[in-house]
């Protein structure tokens, strides 16, 4: 069975945020840190870059304001020009409402669906549901853990680290899928 | 301020708002024990044959009412718009004191709304699909109600985007897919919970598959905090534009006490109020029934009334407002449409509302009232019979005197009004019922937030 990693348990957030600083000045890129709840200043203590999700957001809600006005523009322009009560057919402080609703309606897919692209969701299996163990990271526990896709990844030799800097019940993840 | 005072002050916080000792893992099973309660109580199991009586109720209305059409409501003329529109109004209403405390709450860091803010947020959704039915169904033959889509057909027929009306369509329905989706982002990590607590296949599936394979690592908290505040951030004028379209449709006629420029600011507290009322409601009743008064405690109740204070004087202040424009104005319609609202016919509709929106907040300027849980139950549901009528006054009592008096009529409903009205009961409380069987009703990743362990830095001063 190949391995997809190594994790192991801190006892709390504080814990947890100097473990990644340890591990990431280590040199470790394949690591993750796992939580209950977001934990603040993991992002910096990781040394994750700011996320991109933002600018996928803004270019979504644009792209919802253009088809909002757009589409209004060209229904009563040129597809079906309606005299109605004498208002101008290109009355666009009336198409403000609209093209405002299409824009947040656009910007919350792109933030839902963007979110899932950049977080590889939905994947509803994954090696580390193999541990036993690992299930409590919903609930209370705290873990960190180093994949052996990691070119520095040595087995010997991370577990003797995530020890070194405080880690607990150390545990290989097998990938019980691939032989 | 030294170090010192703000700590201490978030101990304070933290206590009042999550009760006893509470770690990390007390809070887990407190929240997800009930979902995973081996039966239902016998409570929530005569609420919900209760709400399922209701729901056959809509289904009977409903039919009669497609098979025979508008005519068997209390509508006439003038009084064109009746019970549904006010309905409508009513419940979309309620569904924005869920946004107000999941978005608004959440960007000004007020963490007392994460023991309420999933609730609220369920009950939004809820409101939100009672509301939508009315417009569905007042058009008489529903089976064009997807006339409403700017859809290209073969009859060339379009929308008016001119129209407050069809603003209002767009409004609604992003309403409530936003509020679906900030819904659902916020249950992933509790969905992901449920599904690792699973004793069960069944259930593993079920909550692994909505889970969507959430490992809580943070590669995936990092992008999953950006898209929540970012939804939170574009629900925020999203709420406030909804009401205030909805008062649009009244704003733009022509009608004496309909043709006003305080509608939008005063729709939206309005709604906001309401929507406290339906919070408060159901809280009270939920946190004693499964007995989560640690984790909904006093104080979120207290807080809770105290935004109904705020928005009820701002309701108060809309409605002497309106009075004195309408006599500022120098119109004869506009003065008498106001004046007949208090005098007229209908008066008791009017006080009932001034009483209910008015008076009745006034008591939460004393903290004794905002923590007597009694109390606050019965003038939650008060508050709702206030937003109620206050509908019933814009709507009823500005149509049935006309310019004309030839015009003039009364209003009554039928008892299909009335069984349609209570049938949509039937639809919220079906629903909510089914969420707090199945669904954490507090956000277990969130609650946890409210712990002075949860910060990194917490001991280290």
């Amino acid at each position: 069975m190949k391995t997809y990693g190594i994790i192991a348990k801190f006892d709390d957030p504080s814990a947890l945020l100097h473990a990644a600083e340890e591990v990431r000045d280590a040199g470790f890129k394949n690591f993750d840190c796992h939580s209950p709840f977001p934990v603040h200043g993991l992002d910096d203590a990781m040394g994750l870059k700011r996320s991109r999700l933002g600018y996928v957001i803004g270019v979504c809600g644009l792209i919802g304001a253009l088809f909002g006005f757009g589409l209004q523009t060209w229904v009563h322009l040129s597809e079906y020009p309606m005299n109605i009560g004498g208002k101008p057919f290109f009355a666009y402080p009336a198409y403000v409402i609209i093209t405002f609703e299409l824009m947040v309606l656009f910007s919350a897919f792109g933030a839902v669906f963007g979110m899932m692209y950049f977080n590889k969701i939905p994947r509803l299996h994954h090696p580390l549901f193999y541990s036993e163990k690992f299930c409590s990271v919903t609930s209370d526990a705290f873990y960190v853990s180093i994949e052996s896709a990691d070119p520095k990844y040595d087995e010997r030799k991370v577990e003797d680290f995530l020890k070194n800097i405080g880690g607990k019940e150390i545990e290989v993840i097998k990938d019980e899928n691939e032989k | 301020m030294s170090e010192v005072v703000l700590k201490s002050r978030a101990q304070k916080n933290s206590e009042e708002l999550l009760l006893g000792d509470q770690t990390f893992t007390t809070i887990t099973n407190d929240i997800s024990g009930v979902p995973e309660q081996e039966k239902a109580p016998i409570q929530w199991k005569l609420a919900f044959a209760l709400a399922l009586s209701l729901l056959s109720v809509f289904v009977g209305a409903l039919g009669y009412l497609i098979w025979e059409g508008t005519g068997i409501w209390g509508v006439n003329a003038p009084i064109g718009w009746g019970w549904a529109i006010i309905n409508f109004v009513w419940w979309v209403g309620i569904g924005h004191a869920g946004t107000l405390i999941s978005a608004i709450l959440h960007l000004f860091r007020q963490n007392w709304r994460n023991s309420i803010n999933r609730f609220a947020e369920t009950m939004t959704l809820f409101a939100v699909i009672c509301a939508l039915i009315f417009p569905g169904i007042h058009i008489g033959r529903i089976w064009v109600a997807y006339w409403f889509f700017p859809l290209p057909n073969q009859m060339a027929m379009w929308p008016n985007f001119r129209s407050p009306l069809i603003w209002d369509f767009f409004a609604v329905f992003t309403y409530f897919t936003v509020s679906l989706l900030f819904w659902y982002t916020g249950l992933i990590p509790d969905l992901a919970t449920l599904r690792d607590r699973a004793k069960t296949k069944l259930r593993k599936r079920i909550y692994g598959f909505f889970a969507l394979g959430w490992r809580g690592g943070n590669r995936q908290w990092q992008h999953y905090e950006l898209a929540y505040l970012v939804l939170a951030g574009i629900s925020t004028p999203l709420v406030l534009s909804v009401h205030s379209v909805v008062s649009s449709d009244f704003a733009t006629s022509v009608i004496p006490g309909w043709h006003t420029t305080i509608f939008p600011p005063y729709f939206v507290a309005g709604a906001i109020y309401s929507g406290f009322g339906m919070v408060m409601t159901l809280a009270v009743a939920a946190r004693s029934l499964y007995n989560l008064k640690h984790i909904i405690t006093i104080s979120h109740l207290d807080k809770m009334a105290q935004i109904m204070l705020l928005t009820g004087s701002i309701v108060g202040y809309s409605y002497a407002m309106e009075f004195f424009i309408s006599w500022y104005s120098g119109n004869p319609y506009e003065s008498y449409a106001f004046i007949n609202r208090a005098l007229g016919p209908y008066w008791w509709a009017y006080w009932t509302m001034i009483f209910c929106n008015v008076i009745l907040p006034q008591f939460f300027w004393f903290k004794r009232f905002r923590t007597h849980v009694p109390f606050l139950f019965i003038a939650s549901i008060l508050v709702n019979i206030g937003m109620w009528f206050e509908r019933f006054v814009i709507v009823v009592i500005s149509l049935h005197r006309d310019y004309m008096p030839s015009a003039w009529a009364m209003y009554s409903p039928t008892i299909w009004d009335i069984a349609i009205y209570l049938g949509t009961f039937g639809i919220f409380f079906t629903g909510f019922l089914l969420f707090l069987r199945f669904l954490p009703m507090a956000s277990i990743a969130e609650v946890k937030l409210v712990l002075p362990e949860s910060n990194p830095h917490h001991g280290d001063h």
